[in-house]
């Protein structure tokens, strides 16, 4: 109907988006009838959605024309910020940050430029920053997943960790089993992703794919490979992480720093 | 009579932690097949005294020796292995009492053989308990089998952290009385912290005394506790 009406695709997306809001804007009301505030949340929401996706289709625009590389380095700056981000959360391990960045280097990285070269992701920048983007973001959840475990088992196995210490046990075998738990429970949502594909999810992609003319089978194809995708450099990701972080809750003397009041000794 | 080096020697030992000091000065000799209790009040830093020798924390004054040999000539594992710690709490791994028995020896690559896993258990006095899982022992027969776990290492000084507090009265009784047969059939040499002075008077050679981080008195169980 809006078609119709609206020629230029930038008037047809405004009454679009105009449209969807209206909708937004009614629930707010019915909300507000049942006396659930929303209207200062969701008018803000709905304003700062449209103003910082607007401004990332404009970068894209930009960034179609930009040379090549400039693709893999916007993906290394995400990389960077990711790693800072999961770090936030664990913010009593020293130096989770470079855990986490050797981490997602390491999965989200190498999955990223060896699944580009293969052809597998497309090496155009417009196909490369969203991809890739989602590959980063994934691995960051499973790292931040990986490392928060991580440390509520090590600090709830203080005991447990001092007697293998107190054995003669390295640090890493010590923490190991918690490293173990952590890398398990960190890849569930990757694999629960793969289980559920299509049945009760039907990502975003595949839709925005199937939206913009590309033949159904093969955007649903390439959903699975996305999807794949995220498992492998998760997982990846997170294996390097689990193992990298081991190391460093223990002092040079093999002695463990990490304790559930989270004074450090020394 | 040869002249043997004490199998640990504390040189004015101490940790501190920012401002808070929670042992300073400690000196002692503890020679070959001797117990030393060490008492005091709770927060007096017994505990923390106990776990510099194992390296659990690292001293932040003075030093210590094993049978001679520089706490920091040791690899902190193979000082660990050398200088066993049970601690009030058993903290046993998941798994079989053999399990836990073979943990410290694979640390350094070693299994331990059924007939050895039967005489370690048979020195706690639980025989025949090696397919236990853990999770079906009583406190008593748990530390037990944390005791037999140090052992397994064949430690030459043996460290216990008030090994009997969390018992309850019959398993008290049990356990001081076996590792009191344990340290005098191996000769071991032994420090065992504890708050109560009676228990200190039946298995110690000699009591120190230890207040607000410091030692205030050292001696025979005659000479500290009074006869
Ligand atoms: N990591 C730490 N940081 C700061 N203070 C600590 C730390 N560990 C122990 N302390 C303090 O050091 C003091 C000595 O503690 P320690 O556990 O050695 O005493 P203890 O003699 O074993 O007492 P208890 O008989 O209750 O077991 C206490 O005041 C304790 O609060
Ligand atoms: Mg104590």
């Amino acid at each position: 109907m809006l078609k119709h009406w609206f020629a230029g695709h930038l008037a047809l997306g405004l009454a679009q988006a105009a449209l969807a809001a209206s909708v937004a804007l009614v629930v707010m009301f019915i909300a507000r009838r049942r006396s659930i505030h929303l209207e200062k949340d969701i008018s803000l929401a709905l304003i700062r959605g449209i103003v910082q996706i607007t401004a990332v289709g404009t970068v894209l625009v930009l960034l179609l024309r930009g040379p090549r590389w400039t693709g893999g380095l916007i993906l290394l700056a995400m990389i960077f910020t990711a790693a800072m981000i999961s770090a936030r959360r664990v913010r009593t391990i020293p130096h989770a940050w470079k855990v986490s960045l050797y981490g997602i280097l390491a999965g989200a990285g190498s999955v990223i430029a060896l699944m580009s070269l293969a052809g597998v992701i497309d090496s155009a920048i417009t196909a490369l920053v969203p991809v890739g983007s989602m590959l980063i973001a994934n691995a960051m959840n499973a790292n931040s997943l990986a490392l928060e475990r991580f440390r509520s088992d090590v600090q709830a196995h203080v005991g447990q960790i001092e007697a293998a210490l107190a054995l003669g046990a390295v640090s890493q075998v010590s923490v190991f089993p918690y490293a173990q738990a952590s890398f398990r429970a960190s890849i569930i949502p990757a694999i629960d992703n793969l289980r559920s594909l299509g049945i009760v999810w039907i990502p975003g992609l595949m839709a925005g794919m199937v939206l913009s003319g590309s033949p159904p089978v093969y955007a649903a194809v390439y959903q699975f490979v996305v999807i794949a995708m995220i498992f492998s450099s998760s997982s990846l990701t997170c294996l390097v992480s689990t193992s990298l972080v081991r190391q460093n809750v223990f002092s040079e003397a093999d002695q463990l720093l990490l304790r559930p009041s989270a004074h450090v000794a020394q | 009579m040869t002249t043997e080096l004490p199998v640990l020697r504390t040189e004015r030992l101490g940790r501190s932690i920012g401002q808070s000091l929670l042992v300073s000065d400690v000196t002692i000799e503890v020679p070959r097949g001797e117990v030393l209790a060490v008492v005091g009040p709770s927060g007096a830093g017994k505990s923390s005294f106990l776990r510099m020798l194992n390296r659990l924390d690292e001293p932040t004054s003075g030093s210590f020796s094993i049978e001679g040999r520089d706490y920091k000539e040791f690899l902190p594992r193979e000082l660990r292995q050398s200088v066993g710690l049970v601690m009030q709490t058993p903290f046993l791994f998941p798994g079989t009492v053999e399990t836990n028995l073979q943990f410290g020896p694979a640390q350094r690559g070693r299994a331990l053989g059924p007939q050895e896993i039967n005489s370690l258990l048979e020195r706690v006095g639980l025989l025949g308990y090696e397919r236990r899982d853990v999770t079906t022992l009583s406190g008593g027969e748990a530390q037990r089998v944390s005791v037999a776990r140090a052992l397994a290492n064949d430690p030459v000084l043996l460290l216990l952290d008030e090994p009997t507090s969390a018992l309850n009265e019959e398993a008290k009784m049990g356990v001081e009385q076996l590792l009191l047969e344990i340290v005098h059939a191996s000769h071991l040499t032994c420090v065992v912290v504890t708050h109560d002075r009676a228990q200190a008077a039946r298995m110690a050679d000699r009591v120190m005394v230890m207040e607000a981080g410091r030692m205030r008195k050292i001696g025979t169980v005659a000479e500290v506790l009074g006869a």
